[in-house]
């Protein structure tokens, strides 16, 4: 039997859970600010103290582990060649590895853009451009550009293979702090995201966290191993995916509405779902995370409004009879509010169905109709996640809020977007006990147990009581012979 | 090696020529980038620039070429790949038309070499060689 200890440090709050390995269950949850701006050791004391208190007594873990969003999480820059190709490819790796984008920029850089990467404050820049054997010339311009501008952040190198021994030689020139890895997108339209993303892990874990002052938790716990985002991406591939005998969910879709960011992520094949239409732009992972920095409950509540046309947000004042203007201006200007009242929880429920709503619409695939001599056709731009069969939601405004259901069900949003490729009638489920994050920390240990654990603990809130609808089919005519051209 | 971007344009959805012509080329021992059909210009750009390609080689089977192929070229120099040899070939026009007066056409859109219904990509190979220096 053994007994281990999880610990999430979040930007607000650090948690705890304590796991039994015999019981296949957990013991006790607990939480407390983080406190990484004094000593991040304090926070985590003080949750412990309130975890032996619902536990009744001080236990010993045989392994505690944590993973970190803590400080502003990990921010990076993506560089590439061409926006829809390496740029994209540059970015799906930084999102799928746990970061947050806060820069992307394509061809050439500028002075200006190597200013905003000192500014935004970037701990980690990915450079790639040019498939194995392409275009160097970019990379290597973009590469003595960091390097004459002064920039001593990591660099990963993840761009033409050919060129890496000239990347290697402008960095000692300029002694830079440069990590040669695997292309992001060796071949055209494929993604090769793990090369890069575990390197970015291994900065992350190196070098980041220690310039954080989160490494210092090491004294009191075995080890921090993974950037937050990335461990609830671990957890939600294992619970789509399985383990061993134990069967996991199938295609699951997670929304993570928190206080600065919505996370969404994808558990799906990328392929067409549907017969009458044609898969374009660059490949899309199993496993997708996206990231809105610009919406969230409380630091990004402006971004929220932004995010809303006047008519959009006209419309919404009316059917619920509030001022989102007033209300969303004052929460973010009072990060800790706490919804106590009937009114309140109304305002953060509106905000989370905003939240869902747009982050799906940036993640969900779409269709694009094309006019063609043989009558219309249809290209399919990213996932199709009609087929999707289980929404799962997690973060402060699900957990308290009276009528979590309303809020997810906003995935399957479609007024006036009929060509989005979302959800249809899925069954919704709730990280009641805010244990995602843990247990993909305990998936490095024991897949097993942690899958057990999120199959029993995730709680069915509503939804998919009808058989899964069909989406509505568009017509497809195949081309008929004598209207084309060669025949 | 030198690299090669193929595809079919526009609403095109002829695979079987355009397969061939991944064949024919991979065989000359050239690195062949193939986009498939159903392909804008712009795709056809992006390939060309990511993978440092030395030629373009559009086909259109469909009758509809004349439409999906212009302004590709000035796209390529606005792209900042003006230079690059662009081919193209298939059945690019509507009907039986005097080909002499098609090739006029195309050529002032920017296409290097423009070869007639039928031609088997074979044939177009002593251009491919010479336009890549060979």
């Amino acid at each position: 039997m053994s007994r281990y200890l999880m610990i999430d440090f979040g930007s607000t709050f650090t948690k705890l859970t304590a796991i039994d390995t015999e019981t296949e269950d957990i013991i006790a949850t607990a939480n407390h600010f983080t406190t990484v701006a004094t000593d991040i050791t304090i926070g985590y004391q003080n949750a412990l103290k309130a975890l032996y208190q619902k536990i009744g007594e001080e236990i010993t873990f045989d392994k505690i582990i944590g993973c970190s969003s803590a400080a502003g999480g990990l921010k990076m820059a993506a560089i590439g060649l061409v926006e829809e190709l390496t740029v994209e490819a540059a970015k799906r790796v930084c999102l799928g590895a746990g970061a947050k984008v806060e820069l992307a920029f394509s061809h050439h850089l500028t002075n200006r853009n190597v200013q905003q990467i000192l500014d935004k404050q970037i701990d980690i820049v990915l450079l790639s451009g040019g498939t194995d054997g392409g275009n160097s010339e970019c990379v290597l311009y973009n590469m003595r550009m960091l390097g004459e501008r002064g920039i001593k952040l990591p660099v990963i190198y993840a761009g033409n293979k050919d060129c890496q021994d000239e990347i290697l030689e402008i960095a000692s020139q300029y002694e830079m702090n440069v990590y040669v890895c695997e292309n992001v997108m060796p071949k055209l339209n494929v993604l090769n995201i793990p090369s890069a993303r575990e390197k970015i892990r291994e900065i992350f874990l190196k070098n980041i966290i220690e310039a954080k002052g989160i490494k210092k938790i090491e004294t009191a716990i075995d080890k921090v191993i993974l950037p937050t985002p990335e461990s609830v991406l671990r957890a939600a591939e294992l619970l789509s995916k399985g383990y061993m005998h134990e069967s996991g969910l199938g295609e699951i879709v997670l929304v993570d509405i928190g206080g600065a960011t919505t996370d969404m992520y994808s558990m799906c094949s990328a392929s067409a779902k549907r017969s009458d239409v044609v898969v374009k732009g660059l490949e899309e992972p199993y496993a997708k995370r996206t990231v809105e920095g610009d919406l969230g409950m409380r630091y990004s509540a402006l971004g929220v409004l932004e995010s809303l046309t006047v008519e959009e947000r006209k419309l919404i004042d009316l059917d619920e009879g509030v001022d989102l203007v007033k209300e969303l201006t004052y929460r973010h200007e009072n990060v800790d509010t706490i919804p106590s009242n009937d009114h309140e929880r109304k305002i953060d429920r509106i905000m989370g169905q905003i939240c869902v709503d747009k982050a799906m619409e940036r993640h969900v695939g779409r269709m694009e109709e094309m006019y063609t001599p043989m009558g219309m056709l249809y290209n399919q731009y990213g996932k199709d996640l009609s087929k999707i069969r289980y929404v799962i939601g997690t973060g402060g405004v699900l957990v308290r809020n009276d009528n979590p259901y309303e809020i997810l069900k906003k995935v399957e949003y479609t007024f006036k977007k009929p060509l989005e490729l979302r959800p249809t009638n899925p069954r919704y489920l709730l990280d009641a006990d805010y244990i995602l994050a843990s247990m993909g920390l305990l998936s490095e240990i024991d897949p097993l147990l942690a899958l057990k654990i999120m199959k029993k603990h995730l709680k069915p809130i509503g939804g998919g009581n009808n058989e899964p609808q069909q989406a509505p089919q568009t017509t497809f005519t195949p081309p008929v012979a004598n209207k084309c051209g060669c025949c | 090696m030198k690299t090669i971007v193929t595809g079919v344009i526009g609403a095109d959805v002829h695979a079987v020529g355009n397969k061939i012509i991944e064949y024919v080329l991979k065989n000359e021992g050239y690195n062949v980038v193939n986009i498939g059909v159903l392909s804008s210009q712009e795709d056809f750009i992006n390939a060309a620039i990511e993978t440092n390609a030395d030629m373009i080689l559009v086909s259109s089977l469909y009758g509809q070429g004349e439409i999906d192929c212009r302004g590709l070229r000035e796209k390529c120099v606005e792209a900042g790949i003006g230079n690059i040899p662009l081919f193209v070939g298939g059945n690019i026009v509507i009907g039986k038309q005097n080909f002499d007066e098609v090739r006029v056409r195309f050529k002032n859109m920017g296409y290097d070499e423009v070869y007639a219904p039928g031609t088997p990509i074979e044939k177009t190979l002593p251009d491919i060689k010479k336009y890549l220096g060979e």
